[in-house]
């Protein structure tokens, strides 16, 4: 799950992290006051989307007066947001952050993640700040520092002022940037995230560091612990049909293609779309069925799949194990009836009571296509749709 | 032989009076030599009863102390799932496979780091299957997980996957064209875990009953390339490789934990171009694992 920049400075400020002073806001006139209220002569509006690389795309802007902030809120308020994460049609920005201006020296780059090689927590560092992370670990990677810390030591203040000496930072600031990664750390840990970034990370002529932008991302199998981080969700960032099948314990995910398929297992639902490709035709979705399938929920599944206009068949791969061939045809059934289904549809059944299950769909005499192997089915249904 | 386990093992069951775990654990019993190796289940409040004849014992330490068990099985649901794999590494039990799926990564980072340092302090090493898998199997000896056991039959090669119905998909293949299987193993999908493709892949080398490998990776992780390096410089058998993800999106959580494209490595034409450089047949077509391995034995 991913939360906003303005609530990932919040959670920051809970560990000690200096944030630049900054208001939340939905309007144009809150963002003129917010900045009145912040005083000061120069202001940050920044749009509020899940998406980075908001900066190139226009969503975030320098004001030298209250009449540039109400300009320029005024411009991105409401428009549609495109960056290079967002897809060509882009993000609708609804909250704005506008914050103090900073007096930046530096950028710095930190971020916590766990590495799957070492099992370990990775806190990373890098005197590239300000930049496309990927981008510095492809070209400089020597310019990126690690260290690996086992959860049940922590982050030393020895690792962290190694980090921040490495990155450049000026001694007298040593103390304060150690500061900043050691409440990164414990705030990475605490609130179950799986990835904590902070770019960049600022020195200010003052010697202090700043936190300028929070990127998080938390593990969902950890939501039901963190209420604090859930009570961040934004439903309007998400995609309203992966959320429509997340509330049926469907795993669903929207693609560009015009084939639809529902899978039981993640792998193999991968495996059927990367099939559907491989014999010239795209796959419209990742759809995972899961372990527990029953009628209501492939009718429901069905339905998700065929809101997307550009559906134009139906791929149906099933490995019956615990799940029965049988149950899943009779759900098949009933949801091509009840979706009055006018696409192709193929269906490709194996496992537990196949026989069964194939009896359903031909006894049902309903226009299913079936087949027996994935290349087979992926095949038909190319066909069936060109 | 086979890898792990075979018709002698002698396993325990945490989680054993679950809905989960009841339903599983008598098709376990079911399938072949089961009845004899599913020998305890583990539930501190119903020590002492029994469920489908096989005793509950109070702790994994007594199940193993009282039954000679050396494996255990693990359906506890996420929130108490890493502190039932530590209660088995403590046991000091020889493998323990956790089928639970949604276990919070950073309950898995601490039983991992706790594990290795039991073992740095000259512990007893215990191994750990998933979690977030189908457990595995020596098709007509004995199942430990979820998997359908009619579909396999006992054979000569090794499958390992880290997906569940990919593993299925095949061994329903091997099957079908009248191959079976020495063990089929399904790692996980989660970003943490136990035992990887290399470690699986090591075992079957080393098992002069296994003939060839299909080994079935996903996008996200090092896993299959660690493996596929392994393999060039040590594998003496067959391969046929196959990775699930050509056409996932990147950033997108692919239904596993850990099936998620964060960089160039993740990706599944990365991962399928280092394995056909370390001497893999690889495939892009799934429906076509069997027939590959057919043809190169």
């Amino acid at each position: 799950m991913k939360i906003h920049e303005y609530q990932g400075k919040e959670l920051l400020k809970k560990f000690g992290v200096v944030v630049p002073r900054g208001v939340f806001c939905q309007s144009v006139d809150d963002a003129v006051k917010a900045a009145e209220s912040l005083g000061g002569k120069v202001w940050v509006v920044k749009a509020q989307i899940h998406a980075g690389g908001r900066g190139k795309g226009g969503g975030v802007k320098v004001a030298k007066s209250l009449d540039e902030v109400r300009q320029y809120a005024g411009q991105i308020l409401g428009m549609q947001l495109v960056t290079h994460q967002t897809g060509p049609v882009g993000q609708k920005v609804r909250r704005l952050l506008i914050e103090e201006g900073a007096d930046i020296r530096k950028e710095y780059y930190v971020a916590a993640l766990t590495d799957r090689t070492t099992q370990k927590v990775a806190m990373m560092a890098s005197s590239e700040g300000g930049m496309d992370i990927e981008e510095v670990a492809h070209k400089t990677p020597e310019k990126i520092l690690k260290v690996f810390i086992d959860p049940e030591d922590g982050l030393t203040d020895e690792q962290a002022a190694t980090l921040a000496k490495g990155i450049g930072v000026p001694a007298e600031s040593v103390d304060r940037a150690v500061a900043v990664l050691k409440g990164l750390y414990k705030c990475y840990m605490e609130t179950d995230a799986s990835l904590a970034e902070i770019n960049p990370l600022i020195l200010e002529g003052n010697g202090n560091i700043k936190a300028i932008d929070a990127k998080f991302n938390f593990d969902s199998n950890s939501l039901y612990r963190q209420p604090e981080i859930v009570a961040y969700r934004d439903l309007d960032e998400e995609d309203p049909d992966e959320l429509e099948a997340s509330k049926f314990d469907l795993s669903y995910i929207s693609l560009d293609g015009n084939i639809g398929c529902l899978v039981n297992g993640a792998g193999l639902a991968m495996a059927t779309m990367d099939t559907i490709k491989l014999f010239g035709a795209e796959p419209a979705n990742f759809l995972d069925v899961g372990g527990g399938a029953t009628t209501e929920k492939v009718t429901e599944a069905f339905q998700i799949m065929l809101r997307n206009p550009k559906v134009k068949g139906i791929l149906v791969n099933i490995f019956g194990g615990i799940m029965r061939c049988d149950t899943i045809a009779t759900g098949v059934v009933e949801a091509a009836r009840t979706t009055h289904l006018a696409v192709p549809l193929v269906v490709r059944m194996k496992g537990t009571n196949e026989d069964i299950g194939k009896k359903i769909l031909s006894d049902s005499g309903l226009p299913i296509i079936t087949a027996d192997s994935m290349a087979e089915a992926a095949t038909k249904i190319v066909a069936a749709v060109s | 032989m086979s890898i792990l386990i075979n018709k002698d093992t002698k396993i325990i069951t945490q989680g054993i009076t679950g809905k989960t775990g009841q339903f599983h654990t008598e098709k376990c019993q079911e399938y072949a030599n089961g009845k004899n190796c599913f020998v305890a289940g583990v539930n501190p409040k119903k020590a002492g009863e029994s469920i489908f004849g096989i005793p509950i014992y109070g702790s994994v330490k007594e199940a193993a102390a009282q039954t000679g068990a050396t494996v255990s099985v693990i359906y506890v649901p996420p929130p108490g799932a890493a502190a039932a794999i530590w209660e088995a590494v403590e046991a000091d039990l020889d493998l323990v496979v956790c089928i639970t799926e949604g276990i919070p990564v950073r309950d898995m980072l601490i039983v991992r780091n706790k594990m290795l340092r039991k073992e740095a302090a000259g512990g007893k090493k215990t191994l750990l299957l998933g979690p977030n898998c189908p457990g595995l199997i020596t098709p007509e000896e004995v199942k430990i997980g979820i998997m359908p056991g009619h579909i396999h039959r006992k054979g000569r090669i090794g499958v390992v996957s880290r997906s569940g119905t990919l593993t299925y998909e095949a061994v329903g293949q091997l099957t079908e064209i009248g191959l079976g299987q020495s063990s089929a193993v399904g790692t996980g999908g989660d970003p943490i875990n136990g035992l990887k493709h290399i470690d699986i892949m090591r075992l079957f080398n080393d098992d002069p009953e296994t003939d060839a490998v299909i080994m079935i990776g996903e996008i996200g992780g090092p896993d299959e390339a660690d493996a596929a390096v392994w393999c060039k410089a040590n594998m003496k058998k067959p391969i046929v490789g196959f990775i699930a993800g050509v056409t996932a999106p990147a950033g997108k959580r692919m239904g596993h934990a850990g099936a998620l494209i964060s960089g160039g490595a993740d990706t599944a034409d990365a991962k399928l171009a280092i394995m056909e450089e370390c001497g893999f047949t690889v495939t892009r077509d799934p429906s076509e694992m069997g027939k590959l391995i057919k043809a190169l034995i």
